[in-house]
């Protein structure tokens, strides 16, 4: 286990290895904020290579779900869970793992874009890599390219490497901390409405990057524009909540085209075709 | 050129407010102006009467007051250059001290203490800025200097006695003791405002180091504290121009020896404390022309320390641009 001279300890995957993407599966899982419930007894299986969205009305819970599947959930204050969640058949709640190299494993994007504004665009894409071991410069050079380009943003990047990461625009941040995030090579990626802080135009810019992406990884993504989750996920759950106080559930799951076109419950329907929420 | 036309504008809209009969307004917002003038009048005050009051100085010995070391009354001699000394020796120390510790307690606070106890040690740092300086002072040469010399100076004389900084006796009375009770009245001031800069890191900037599998520690000095650099630096510099103007602990500790000194142990003065050490004895007009001139120098030196940090703050607390 040990590995000499790593500052971050064990079994920290390098930027190097091969990924593979990874089935993750949800079992009875419930999600708290001290005493109050947010999320209950929510069960799915989240299949590899494919797209699954996230839906649902304001408050619903489906933020704070995604959060518990890398464990970011528990830095919130008073913030815990019960239940179990599955990569690749281990429980990652296990008292034996390190929510640390769990957070590694499963990447996450957020709501709003957030590079480190005193690092440059080169910085930000590797600053995770540096925190596990030293690189060489021709290796990160490589990397940087590469998570870029996966994150449809080197062409637009490529000549200003050094700026500060704050420097380009929203929509360009967003892919940089995806870039930043695949620069880890992830199992998983958790995507928490990575578009709703950006026009259309950039919108569109990562729903694409995200086709692209599924080839190589397994993404979870929240949102709340329909015609996104309609048209880029492979799965879509519907989060709901019967009324105010009320714990967040997980109300339908299935297919995407089922989801969208014939779903079995009346609020999904509602919900899809813009009656509420 | 613009500041006159905007008071122009205001006050042909003061006018109008009153043809429309809103008086209570109007008397409210010249009490207003006349209360801030107020104070840019006192300010400008105290610098008019520094500058005059030291002309006769400034006439006598020019510039060279700055790099002069002379303080004879009798001669009518007087130079600034070992109070200068003294004020930047003992500021620095006490800042350089002050600066872990400061950033150590804010970060402790903030990252790891639970919300209740972030809040009452919060308080109970903001409270040691409350304690009067002469309290200070007092502790500083009964408590603290015997302690310093039956305890630290002997094994600071034994490992570091080779080096000038901590050659020969010491009294109790000293530069160094100074330094240390100058670094406990600063940190409030140091812990306060980094806490403060540190709560205001945006939530997002954890968050994406964290997600990133980054340790607490790792989270905290790689993306907390460079977010928060400017900031940090602020406080410190406020800290700074701080601990170059106390006057009364210092005055009791330092043992205002004009003199420059080469050892922390041995004694010195201070710009402060040395105008409160010998404002009685000045009995020509030569001696309190020197100590208004000493007076300005150190307004000089404080006011452009708190401009500076002012300015980094600012620069920081409303965030980078994006």
């Amino acid at each position: 286990m040990s590995q000499e001279g790593g500052k971050a300890g064990p079994q920290r995957a390098g930027g190097t290895s091969s990924v593979t993407a990874q089935t993750m599966e949800v079992q009875n899982l419930s999600a708290y904020y001290n005493k109050f419930k947010a999320v209950t007894d929510v069960s799915m299986k989240i299949e590899p290579n494919k797209v699954t969205a996230l839906i649902g009305p304001s408050g619903c819970g489906k933020s704070t779900f995604i959060r518990t599947l890398n464990r970011m959930h528990e830095i919130a204050r008073g913030g815990r869970i019960e239940g179990k969640v599955l990569l690749d058949g281990e429980d990652i709640y296990d008292d034996r793992v390190d929510p640390v190299q769990v957070r590694r494993k499963i990447g996450m994007v957020f709501q709003k874009p957030n590079p480190f504004p005193t690092m440059s665009v080169y910085d930000n894409v590797v600053a995770g890599l540096k925190l596990e071991r030293r690189h060489k410069k021709s290796e990160l050079d490589e990397v940087v390219e590469k998570m870029l380009r996966q994150a449809a943003l080197w062409d637009e990047v490529k000549d200003k490497l050094s700026a500060n990461g704050t420097d380009l625009s929203g929509g360009q941040q967003q892919r940089l901390c995806i870039a930043r995030t695949l620069a880890l090579e992830p199992q998983v990626i958790l995507l928490d409405e990575p578009a709703s802080a950006l026009d259309p135009m950039s919108s569109q810019k990562i729903e694409d990057a995200m086709q692209e992406l599924k080839e190589r990884y397994t993404i979870v993504i929240v949102t709340h524009n329909m015609q996104q989750a309609s048209r880029s996920s492979d799965y879509t759950g519907f989060f709901f909540i019967e009324d105010m106080g009320q714990p967040g559930q997980l109300w339908e799951f299935g297919e995407t085209s089922k989801m969208f076109s014939n779903p079995e419950r009346q609020e999904t329907e509602d919900y899809v075709t813009g009656r509420f929420g | 050129m613009f500041s006159i036309l905007s008071a122009l504008a205001q006050r042909i809209d003061l006018l109008k407010q009153v043809r429309r009969g809103n008086t209570g307004d109007v008397i409210y917002k010249v009490l207003a102006y006349l209360f801030g003038l107020a104070l840019l009048g006192i300010v400008v005050a105290i610098i008019w009467e520094l500058w005059v009051q030291s002309a006769f100085a400034r006439q006598e010995f020019g510039i060279s007051f700055l790099w002069s070391t002379s303080f004879d009354p009798v001669q009518a001699q007087f130079g600034a250059l070992q109070f200068i000394q003294g004020t930047l020796v003992t500021a620095v120390v006490a800042v350089s001290l002050a600066a872990p510790l400061g950033i150590g307690i804010a970060a402790f606070l903030v990252e790891i203490a639970p919300r209740r106890v972030n809040a009452v040690v919060g308080f109970l740092v903001e409270m040691l800025a409350a304690i009067p300086s002469v309290v200070y002072g007092l502790w500083g040469i009964f408590v603290l200097a015997p302690f310093l010399r039956d305890y630290v100076a002997p094994w600071l004389t034994a490992t570091l006695g080779w080096t000038p900084m901590f050659s020969g006796s010491f009294s109790g009375y000293s530069v160094f003791t100074a330094s240390l009770v100058l670094t406990i009245m600063i940190l409030p001031t140091a812990a306060a405002i980094t806490r403060n800069v540190l709560q205001a890191v945006p939530k997002e900037q954890r968050e994406g180091m964290l997600a990133l599998g980054a340790t607490r520690w790792e989270m905290f000095s790689q993306a907390v504290l460079p977010y928060a650099k400017g900031g940090v630096i602020g406080a410190m510099a406020l800290a700074l121009g701080r601990a170059a103007g106390e006057t009364m602990a210092v005055t009791i500790i330092i043992g205002n020896a004009r003199r420059i000194f080469t050892s922390m142990f041995e004694q010195g003065a201070t710009i402060a404390s040395v105008i409160a050490g010998n404002f009685t004895d000045a009995d020509s007009g030569a001696y309190v022309s020197s100590l208004f001139l000493l007076g300005l120098i150190l307004f000089a030196m404080t006011f452009t320390i708190n401009v500076l940090a002012r300015l980094l703050i600012k620069a920081t607390s409303s965030g980078p641009t994006g």
